[in-house]
């Protein structure tokens, strides 16, 4: 967890708490010739710390990519390595359980992992802090608004004490406004925790606002089309000039992409 | 520092920014609980009374017009001080409560019967492809025609109709389970498998608490048909010395009391109804705290 960011070295990533390392990663679905390749040789080293941003157009396999890390899912060929098992992950839907409060939510989490009533209670207190929802700790999912059921889903996930952190369009269904807002929060707690991310994403605009790389995958098969290093400094503003200018550019690569499958 | 100021102002920034979104999402509260208690039980109660007076009213009519003889067909009032006369002696009380206690062991042997047999089917494919459609088929047979073999297996005993109730009311309750657990959204078993939930804890902790509004609707059908199965079951299977409902709404029969007859229907219409009130609360307990139902 107290890794530095700058001094680990590529070959002794794969070893380091909170690093993800992909090689020639391949997911195929059905067998035969009916067999669609999801992934195609995706190679990808995430290092601690890290906030990574996947980028593609629908088939890309984004959300397959992250399932596979997550273990959701077998892999067909390559390997996915990342030291601490297991992983956190959140997705589009906070998936949140109606028949807890809010505080029974995060409690579950730790629950699972065998943390005892009293330590449960504190420590999910203390993670509602972060994601600053204490006073809703006893209301039900249904009473809070999607953006606030989405740092309810964060502070859960970090329930999980991992270092990585994976995210599946986790602001896909909120508005500008709110969306904004938990950009902020999510970065604010990223460095806090010193998390590795690994967010998808179809919104080039929020990967560039989030991410320290974009990585920008192919469609059918998703294959890595070019990884974009973000030197903007933090805190950045989803609509300032250098967000827009690199968003642009690839926004640019991701149309030639998409071009590709006209017919 | 420098960078730490702009740093924590930027913090406090935000900090008011999220607490003020927050509290815009709060929807405002307009009437007081009271008022609001008062007006939904009004909502529930006129078009009840209603009803009432209406049945009553053609009841009156009916027997005004004298279409049948006044021993068969009795007046409201008549059954009404009928009512009131026999509701204060031992026997009427004795007989709800030997009935109710026949519903409620038959229910409960068919609660758990049910559930393990619903959580056994959804969990089991082969299982499911080999009795799945028997339960749904056992579930639209009329209770009534087991009682023969019932008869023949218990003789006339209590056994005979318990095991009726349970053949009632075990199919409903087992469908309630077996389509609560696969219509749980795949979303939340994802999040307990993300959570390292497997097996009996997924189950412990996201599947049997996700079936339970599902459970609920099944609890209350079997309730439904346990209580019918044991009705038809009293007026057949008369076990000496046991005053039940079924028992002494037979005897009247016997000795012409209409009045008597009409008592007991009336009888087991409210203990109905008074049941179903209770499976409405608790669904609807479960659909506000869920977030399912439209008012607040």
């Amino acid at each position: 967890m107290t890794q530095t960011r700058n001094e680990t070295r590529v070959e002794d990533t794969a070893r380091a708490a909170g690093a993800v390392v992909l090689t020639d990663v391949v997911k195929r679905y059905g067998r035969g010739p009916g067999a669609v390749t999801a992934l195609d040789g995706v190679s990808l080293t995430v290092e601690p710390g890290r906030f990574v941003c996947l980028l593609g157009a629908s088939g890309c396999g984004k959300s397959t990519l992250l399932s596979l890390v997550a273990g959701l899912d077998d892999i067909s060929g390559g390997k996915v390595e990342h030291v601490d098992q297991p992983v956190a992950m959140m997705f589009q839907e906070s998936a949140l359980f109606p028949w807890l409060t809010v505080l029974g939510n995060v409690e579950i989490a730790l629950r699972v992992r065998g943390v005892g009533r009293a330590e449960r209670r504190r420590r999910a207190l203390e993670l509602l802090e972060t994601v600053r929802l204490t006073g809703f700790a006893h209301k039900r999912p249904h009473e809070l608004s999607g953006g606030m059921r989405q740092r309810v889903a964060l502070a859960r996930a970090l329930a999980q004490d991992a270092s990585v952190l994976l995210m599946d369009e986790p602001f896909g269904a909120l508005d500008a406004m709110t969306r904004d807002l938990l950009h902020d929060e999510l970065e604010r707690i990223w460095r806090e925790q010193n998390l590795t991310v690994l967010f998808v994403t179809h919104n080039v605009r929020e990967a560039v606002r989030l991410g320290d790389q974009v990585v920008l995958l192919s469609s059918r098969p998703g294959r890595v089309l070019n990884v974009y290093d973000v030197e903007l400094d933090r805190p950045r503003r989803i609509d300032s000039a250098p967000v827009a200018a690199l968003a642009a550019e690839i926004t640019d690569a991701l149309r030639e992409e998409v071009g590709r499958h006209a017919n | 520092m420098p960078t730490e100021t702009v740093k924590s102002k930027v913090e406090d920034t935000s900090r008011t920014w999220v607490s003020g979104l927050d509290e815009l999402e709060k929807t405002p509260i307009t009437e007081t609980r009271w008022g609001r208690f008062a007006s939904r039980l009004w909502a529930g109660t006129w078009p009840k009374v209603l009803a009432l007076v209406i049945v009553i009213g053609a009841w009156q009519v009916l027997f005004l017009s004298e279409w049948k003889a006044p021993w068969v067909l009795p007046a409201p009032l008549t059954v009404w001080q009928d009512l009131v006369e026999y509701a204060a002696t031992p026997d009427y009380l004795q007989a709800i409560v030997i009935t109710l206690q026949r519903a409620l062991t038959g229910f409960a042997l068919s609660v758990a019967v049910g559930s393990v047999l619903g959580i056994a089917v959804a969990r089991f494919k082969p299982l499911r492809a080999a009795i799945g459609s028997l339960i749904t088929g056992l579930q639209t047979m009329p209770s009534i025609m087991w009682f023969p073999l019932a008869i023949l297996l218990f003789k006339i005993s209590e056994s005979a109709i318990l095991f009726v109730v349970v053949l009632g009311a075990v199919p409903s309750i087992a469908n309630g389970i077996i389509s609560g657990i696969d219509y749980v959204p795949p979303a939340w078993k994802r999040v307990g498998a993300v959570l390292g939930m497997k097996g009996f804890q997924l189950y412990r902790h996201v599947i049997l608490p996700a079936t339970l509004p599902s459970f609920v609707s099944g609890l209350k059908q079997g309730w439904a048909f346990a209580w019918r199965s044991l009705m038809a079951g009293e007026l057949l299977v008369i076990v000496a010395g046991q005053g039940s409902i079924g028992a002494l709404m037979q005897g009247a029969r016997e000795f012409n009391d209409s009045a008597r007859v009409l008592t007991w229907i009336i009888t087991v219409l409210v203990i109905g109804i008074l049941v179903d009130t209770l499976f409405k609360a608790a669904d609807n307990r479960i659909r506000k705290s869920w977030g399912l139902s439209t008012d607040r």
